[in-house]
């Protein structure tokens, strides 16, 4: 199942990406996505030949080695081996935060629901997960408020006590 | 003292709903203890040998009479009556019924209590300097900044999911009450030439099997840019920290194999391409956090209190005010320190009724404010020198006067194998040996400051390497052995000490300790402390003395 965060909205959709395992042949569907390593040896091609590609990132891929590459790419999706793993939180900000990637952030492998916000707030907007969009939306927004800034840009609570400040100022002014 | 706004309450709020869902999923069946493990974990909840054990964050060690008063509430209503404090300013409960813990949560938040991230590989409680807001050498409150750390660290959504745990300390004062230099980062707080407030940023100390010193990556952080900084290094950490191997997971590891310069290099880099102004905290909210601290309205007394001095005619009260008393930056009062290292007890344990006591004596003498310090003692901040007699006799009436701050028996031990299933040897016994052999209070203050640290196994709960002396318990061959190390330090001359010798078999640790007294008693110069004698003239004289004999054994 795949969960689609779009305009504040959790929803199921048909993910019309093909995996392309390793070793395997790139399937004739428009879009795919590739590992890292099959994305530096074939990616240029397909590119060319206007597919749309995504890239599948490990843990111990650098998001670094993708700078270049980022306007073209239709998708990054970083891979979760055990949910313990927490590299790709990183990941995802630094795609948002220091590369500014507006395409889509996708979590893959152990993608379990009391993660869920954690993956919100780095900015995926997209879930690989057994969980349905309704649990995974309610446990997504769990918390009423956050303390820091993050890549979801939800005002964190120093900005909501200003803008409590300046409410209060005004009425009384 | 800090209060919780409505923002901090709905963050705790929604945290026990949470848990409190999880819990009954457990009960009902539906999760397995393996899917449990992970989220229990997150709420401070452990599963020991023969029941749940749980972890309340006192976060910066800071504790009113009200929060004290609910601790002992829990003690008594949840547990056996009493809690345990623990060297990381937390408080341990260890009999608690699993199915009880939400309603205990629940308790706890309408104190502002909270057992959140007190596990797991995640930003735990921040340490900070018991004296802070009393002692006269700080150049600014670290509890401000300690609190700056606590809401940006509460559910960080990229930093939850760490190599491994991760401690922060916090110190504005040259003497160093909290062990910065063996956390995972040290934070001193100080003026430059311009007087501008940064920070000294220090990287990669710890205990455990591998201990370091931290390394100083930055002099003089602009102390506006704390939180871009430290989100800077956790990123490289949580980016390149191992996860292979849970030994080698810790920072400190990080640290040591690329090299302090390099990860210094790599943070920089890190923190040049953040958005700082999105990260840094606004002036405004330090202001609102520096505010909601409040000030203590202090007295105007005379610097010398007559009351104080003829108490001294009695002469526990004399001894009590030579050891645990010490100087307060307003004239008139005093910093007094309670010791949870009575002779023959289990250090750090106290009982819903101290705690009851201690409650009421901060609020009748102490404005109210209690500290927990990682020596595993507990601090009554602002006590005016005129009702100090007043104030030791309460302590006497419920056994915590013990007036042995900072002297032999002021001992940090680690629970070792009565309780913990790691161990190799047992540390507590080993300790109340060490205590009876020093009973005699006029020797041990004729020793003056001597910090002795035991831990059961390499793990270093008891912080060992940084004792003056150090003890640490090994498995030879079945039989419990206990290395002894000399010359460490936790506070502003940190250093991890070295291995005397051979380690020593159970009935000759107490004797030792002894003899390495009784060498540092012969050869001191004045004014030098135990560990400033050894620093001086070596481990010579130290091993002779203890495996003289050996050879003839
Ligand atoms: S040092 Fe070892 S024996 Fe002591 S508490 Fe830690 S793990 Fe247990």
């Amino acid at each position: 199942m795949l969960i689609r965060l779009e305009n504040d909205h959790f929803h199921l959709v048909e993910d019309r990406f093909a995996p392309v395992g390793e070793g395997e042949a790139i399937a004739d569907t428009v879009a795919v996505i590739l590992s890292l390593s099959r994305f530096q040896a074939e990616g240029e091609a397909l590119l060319a030949a206007g597919r749309d590609v995504g890239v599948r990132m490990a843990p111990a891929d650098r998001v670094e080695d993708l700078i270049c590459d980022l306007p073209r790419l239709a998708l990054v999706a970083l891979d979760f081996p055990k949910y313990r793993d927490g590299r790709a939180y990183s990941s995802a900000v630094m795609l948002r935060e220091t590369y500014g990637f507006d395409g889509e952030v996708r979590a893959v492998g152990d993608v379990l629901i009391d993660q869920a916000w954690n993956m919100v707030r780095c900015g995926f907007d997209a879930f690989e997960t057994s969980v349905g969009p309704n649990a995974w939306a309610a446990a997504a927004r769990r918390y009423r408020h956050v303390y820091q800034a993050s890549a979801d840009h939800r005002p964190p609570a120093f900005v909501e006590r200003s803008q409590a400040a300046r409410r209060l100022a005004a009425q009384e002014g | 003292m800090f209060q919780y706004d409505a923002i901090d309450a709905a963050m705790v709020a929604d945290r026990n709903a949470e848990f409190r869902d999880q819990v009954s999923r457990r009960l009902s069946g539906e999760l397995t203890e393996d899917q449990f493990k992970p989220l229990r974990l997150m709420n401070g909840l452990y599963l020991q040998l023969h029941s749940y054990m749980l972890r309340v964050a006192i976060p910066y060690g800071a504790l009113s009479s009200a929060k004290m008063r609910a601790l002992a509430h829990v003690a008594r209503r949840w547990d056996r009556g009493y809690g345990h404090f623990t060297t990381r300013q937390n408080i341990q409960f260890h009999w608690i019924k699993l199915s009880d813990t939400p309603d205990v949560l629940d308790y706890l938040a309408t104190a502002e209590l909270h057992a959140i991230q007190t596990s797991g590989n995640c930003i735990r409680n921040t340490t900070s300097d018991p004296f802070a807001g009393a002692a006269a050498e700080e150049v600014d409150d670290p509890r401000v900044w300690s609190e700056v750390i606590r809401q940006w660290s509460t559910f960080h959504p990229e930093f939850t999911y760490l190599p491994r745990k991760f401690k922060i300390a916090v110190t504005a004062s040259p003497r160093d009450r909290t062990a910065a230099r063996a956390h995972d980062i040290g934070l001193v707080l100080r003026r430059n030439r311009e007087g501008r407030l940064g920070f000294e940023v220090i990287v990669g100390g710890g205990m455990g099997r591998t201990p370091y010193i931290g390394a100083t990556i930055r002099e003089h952080l602009p102390a506006e840019h704390l939180l871009s900084y430290l989100t800077a290094i956790l990123r490289v950490y949580n980016r390149f920290g191992r996860r292979d191997n849970l030994y080698k997971a810790r920072i400190k590891i990080l640290v040591a194999s690329l090299g302090a310069a390099e990860f210094a290099r790599l943070a920089d880099e890190a923190w040049e391409a953040m958005d700082r102004p999105r990260a840094d905290l606004p002036d405004v909210e330090l202001a609102r956090i520096r505010a909601s601290f409040g000030l203590v309205d202090f007295r105007t007394l005379p610097p010398r209190s007559e009351r104080f001095e003829a108490a001294k005619g009695d002469k526990a009260f004399a001894r009590f005010a030579r050891n645990n008393i010490v100087p307060h930056k307003v004239p008139g009062y005093g910093i007094v320190q309670v010791s949870l290292k009575g002779i023959g007890e289990v250090p750090g344990d106290c009982t819903a009724d101290q705690m009851e006591a201690l409650a009421d004596l901060a609020e009748r003498y102490g404005h109210g404010e209690i500290r927990v310090t990682h020596e595993q003692n507990l601090v009554l901040p602002h006590v005016a020198l005129d009702d100090a007699p007043a104030v030791h006799a309460g302590l006497a009436a419920v056994g915590l006067a013990t007036p042995n701050i900072n002297l032999v028996s002021d001992m940090i031990a680690c629970p070792g194998l009565d309780y913990c299933a790691l161990a190799n040897a047992r540390a507590i016994p080993i300790a109340q040996a060490i205590s009876e052999t020093f009973a005699d209070p006029d020797r041990a203050e004729q020793v003056g400051e001597l910090k002795i640290k035991i831990s059961g196994c390499i793990n270093a709960c008891g912080h060992h390497h940084v004792g003056h002396i150090g003890i640490l318990g090994v498995d030879k061959k079945g039989e419990e052995y206990y290395q002894l190390t000399l010359g460490g330090s936790g506070a502003e001359d940190a250093a991890i000490g070295h291995v005397l010798g051979p380690a020593l078999s159970a009935d000759r640790v107490a004797d030792a300790i002894d003899k390495l007294v009784d060498v540092y008693l012969a050869i001191r110069q004045p004014q030098e402390r135990f560990l400033d004698t050894y620093r001086r003239t070596g481990v010579g004289p130290f091993k002779a003395a203890v495996y003289q004999d050996a050879h003839q054994a």
